[in-house]
């Protein structure tokens, strides 16, 4: 009875429930990647999936796989933050779909601070993060003030971050080509410290405190939700602005500030990566970077915490990295993308499979617990049972 | 034996922490109107969930003349001619009246919508059962008894035979009440069944054919209505005996708390003012009733007191400051309480914890906030379950449910206890028994009361004379947007109050100074 009990209790458990959610979600979309592989060629879909799955690892030589994995470090930061951006404007009750755009503008503001007016990497972090937010509270504004739904109002600045930031980038890119300037030969301040973090993975020199950053960012971002008069601020107002403003909050000012907030961890995500040298903006781009819609998928798969996010980032970011390893002989070249994206994509079914597994434990096992405790009930409930 | 339109056997419902329905059997006859009777949280409204397919009972099955029968979703429901008002209604905000009711089964031609038809159909709905919508109104800009209104036309635009009430009285005037009570005996004599929840044993007696009483989540048993009376009800219902009259001494009115000078609040979409040019005084150590039949400008006319709506002119001033142009946060610091009309759309946010609905109007206050702005979890927690003890408010996980999953009587009582404890110099009370069941309305009565004599200002917005009659030391009456009367419980009588609630009379209401 006793251990039944217990076992019910984990079962209910909401992070237990996400838990197996994810994985139940990530081993749908890893089966049906391979399907996918077993279709187009058969022979090399073994090793095309172990491939995706191994990333790094597909080094034999420790030395080189923990640079790798260093590297794919270095990427997981910015989606970890575009990730949290997602991640904090849903529990506000914002969809912010926007994090792409603000990332953009994140990306255009550091680089442009570097490159033309030689900024050091402080400046440029925090410029990406204004940035960031500045677009974040506009979308918020029209929402706030116009009724403008913010998933559109986010599209909409999404492509105008885009072409913006090109245009203003175009003016520091190399002659040659149309990436921007490299960080360490036009300006090596603008880079991030490392702070002997390289040396854990075999000299990496894009590995800086931008991963330890994104971490921290994850505690930051659950402390502020979860504990402090802020978060219950943004959330009241998120859930039912009525009642916000019924309780005194000011909600047209929570939901600006929700947007500023999120924006300001894309734009700093886009810091994490431009500033450690790893990529070049290339200002021909059409299309805006993918990490803010991965930060979707990846926020839905951490199982909507931010500690979740941490390794759900790492694992979305671990398969896209993992998907330039497949043999290029046997597959065309765009299948690492499609098979990372049908995994991301069976990602964001885990709130579903979370609720049918809620379901099960509580109409299966629920039924038992409840009626042995019952029986223990003091009897003053029991008069008047005649029927 | 005959076959009963609905048979319900055995039905358990469990959800995480409670049993909602225990093994629970109900039987409707053909053309009855059967009552359902419960404190708050005893299973009423998950059971008729279950019927109408909302929720899966884990155990029991239903049956439909004698015919087993599953509803796994409403249109299930639907399909088998259920059809169900809900306890919180279930509107589409944006919508017009007429496209909340044709929601789902709109008559089209063609792929094109043929929206004159189903006017003509409600239209005629809605005259033959004296049920007065404005069809192209939108549901946000209409009063709760307008949309309760709209709700029962929804279910009988649908054809249903089978009709679930479920607390549909609570938001309504006593004249609606009876226009309601006579609806229900003119479908239940076409041959519809009829289920229909509500804490009023006046209104159980006079419609219902048969009542059936549950308590924590059990069948308790059913009665034949003629053979029982209010009393023995609620005392199958409560487990004691209920005291009906408010004992309540003589008010002693102290100093002005509330002074309300030509207050005009303007009208959606430039219609004409809702409160126009309205004067009174609150003082403390006395209640003062707002009566009058529902949409007559009352709700405006709170939302311009507590600052949810700006004010077109005129001043109210709060223990001799003026506040008219305060915002919210500051009324509510200087001392106003609010227990609004519409729990669900501002009295609570419905996926917070309960515990964290408590706080909701002192969260920022050091009691639950360190000084860096972090919440004091303990702190709050422990004053949440105090509420909870002393205010008798039930639900499955204490101080961690979600509000949502409450009952709605409990979800009353919990913004009650909020609003009360806040411990105010004017505690505006909206409708405060709306929904509660009898235990709990002899204990709000008596804590409106307790309130008065620690020398509070109590202003209460009720639709029910009976509160009214009861309660209250001073009435105003308010028809189309103005104060056209103002009386002494002790001396009027509840047909004189419904001439001047119809405007059929008026009299000019003098501010303290012109009385002198
Ligand atoms: N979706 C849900 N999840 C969890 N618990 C629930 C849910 N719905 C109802 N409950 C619980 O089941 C119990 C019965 O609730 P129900 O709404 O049926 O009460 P009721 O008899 O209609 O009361 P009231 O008169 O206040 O409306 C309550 O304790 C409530 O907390
Ligand atoms: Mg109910």
């Amino acid at each position: 009875m006793k251990k039944k009990n217990k076992l019910y209790s984990v079962w209910t458990n909401h992070g237990v429930q996400s838990f197996i959610a994810s994985l139940i979600c990530i081993f749908f979309g890893l089966l049906v990647g391979y399907l996918v592989l077993l279709c187009i060629n058969p022979a090399g879909a073994g090793r095309a999936m172990l491939a995706i799955l191994q990333n790094f690892l597909y080094f034999p030589r420790p030395e080189v796989a923990l640079e790798y994995f260093g590297s794919t470090l270095v990427k997981t930061a910015p989606l970890l933050m575009c990730t949290l951006s997602v991640l904090f404007a849903y529990k506000t009750g914002l969809f912010n779909i926007g994090a792409s755009g603000q990332y953009t503008v994140g990306v255009g503001a550091a680089l442009y601070l570097a490159l033309k007016y030689q900024m050091p990497w402080f400046v440029c972090l925090i410029a990406a993060m204004l940035a960031g937010g500045l677009l974040g509270a506009a979308a918020g504004a029209l929402k706030a003030y116009r009724n403008v739904n913010e998933v559109i109002a986010c599209i909409m600045l999404n492509w105008l971050s885009l072409y913006t930031v090109n245009m203003v980038l175009n003016k520091v890119k190399e002659a040659s080509t149309t990436y921007t300037g490299p960080l360490r030969t036009e300006n090596p301040a603008a880079l991030l410290p490392h702070m002997g973090l390289n040396k854990l993975f075999s000299d990496n020199r894009y590995v800086t405190i931008a991963i330890l950053l994104a971490g921290l960012a994850a505690v930051f971002v659950w402390v502020l939700m979860e504990k402090t008069m802020m978060g219950f601020e943004l959330k009241a107002t998120g859930y039912n602005k009525n009642a916000a403003k019924y309780a005194g909050m000011r909600e047209k000012r929570n939901v600006i500030l929700t947007m500023f907030i999120s924006g300001c961890l894309a734009g700093l995500g886009a810091s994490f990566l431009y500033l450690s040298g790893i990529e070049q903006w290339s200002c021909a781009q059409t299309s805006v970077p993918g990490m803010g819609f991965n930060g979707i998928a990846a926020a839905f798969l951490g199982g909507l915490h931010p500690i979740g996010s941490i390794f759900s980032s790492f694992f979305i970011q671990h398969i896209t990295s993992g998907g330039s390893y497949v043999d290029k002989m046997v597959y065309p070249s765009q299948i690492s993308d499609l098979i990372s994206s049908i995994i991301i994509y069976f990602c964001s079914f885990v709130l579903l499979i979370r609720y049918m597994i809620n379901e099960r434990v509580i109409n299966k096992m629920g039924a038992d617990i409840l009626n042995t405790e019952e029986e223990n009930v003091s009897d003053d409930e029991k008069g008047g049972e005649d029927r | 034996m005959d076959n009963y339109a609905i048979e319900m056997r055995h039905i358990t419902k469990r959800f995480p922490g409670i049993i909602a329905n225990d093994d629970i059997t109900l039987q409707l006859k053909k053309g009855e109107i059967h009552a359902l009777l419960g404190e708050n949280g005893a299973g009423k409204s998950t059971l008729m969930s279950v019927l109408f397919g909302l929720y899966q009972p884990e155990e029991g099955e239903i049956y439909k003349d004698g015919r087993k029968v599953e509803i796994h979703n409403p249109n299930d429901a639907n399909a088998l001619g259920i059809g169900m008002v809900h306890q919180h209604f279930k509107l589409v905000e944006c919508f017009s009246v007429l496209d909340n009711i044709i929601l789902g089964v709109e008559p089209t031609k063609a792929g094109f919508l043929k929206k004159d038809e189903a006017r003509k159909k409600v239209m005629e709905l809605s005259e033959k059962y004296h049920l007065m919508v404005d069809p192209d109104a939108l549901i946000e800009d209409i009063t709760v008894g307008m949309q309760q209104r709209t709700e029962i036309l929804k279910m009988l635009y649908r054809d249903n035979e089978i009709l679930i009430f479920d607390e549909p009285t609570a938001v309504l005037s006593i004249q609606e009440i009876h226009e309601l009570m006579q609806i229900m005996k003119d479908l239940a004599r076409e041959g519809k069944s009829i289920l229909f929840i509500s804490h009023k044993l006046n209104e159980i007696m006079e419609v219902s054919d048969r009542c059936t009483v549950l308590r924590k989540g059990k069948y308790v048993g059913t009665v034949n209505t003629a053979d029982t009376t209010p009393e023995a009800l609620s005392s199958m219902m409560v487990g004691r005996d209920v005291s009906f009259k408010v004992e309540k001494g003589k008010a002693n009115p102290g100093k002005v708390i509330l002074d309300v000078r030509n207050m005009c609040v303007a009208g959606k979409h430039g219609k004409k003012d809702v409160v126009s040019n309205v004067n009174f005084q609150v003082r403390s150590g006395e209640i003062v009733c707002i009566a009058g039949i529902d949409g007559n400008g009352q709700s405006e006319l709170i939302y311009g007191l507590s600052g949810l709506e700006h004010l077109k002119s005129g001043t109210i001033v709060l223990n001799g400051k003026d506040v008219s142009s305060e915002p919210i946060r500051q009324r509510s610091v200087l001392g106003t309480s609010h227990i609004p009309e519409d729990r669900h759309k501002y009295g609570m946010v419905l996926d917070y914890s309960l515990e964290n609905n408590m706080v909701l109007q002192e969260y920022f206050t050091p009691e639950f906030i360190t000084s860096f702005g972090f919440l004091k979890q303990a702190s709050i927690r422990k004053f949440a379950k105090r509420l909870i003890k002393e205010y008798d408010v039930r639900s499955s996980q204490g101080p961690i449910t979600i509000a949502r999953t409450m009952s709605g009587g409990n979800q009353q009582k919990a913004v009650i206890a909020r609003e009360i404890d806040k411990d105010p110099r004017l505690l505006i009370a909206v409708q405060p028994t709306r929904g509660v069941d009898v235990g709990a309305i002899e204990f709000i009565h008596k804590q409106l009361i307790a309130q008065r004599d620690a020398g509070k200002a109590v202003l209460l917005v009720s639709l029910e004379l009976d509160e009214v009659m009861n309660v209250s030391d001073r009435i105003l009456v308010m028809y189309e947007g103005e104060l056209v009367g103002e009386f002494d419980p002790e001396k009027v009588t509840v047909e004189e109050l419904g001439l001047y609630m119809t405007g059929a009379r008026r009299q000019e209401v003098k501010t303290d100074e012109e009385k002198e």
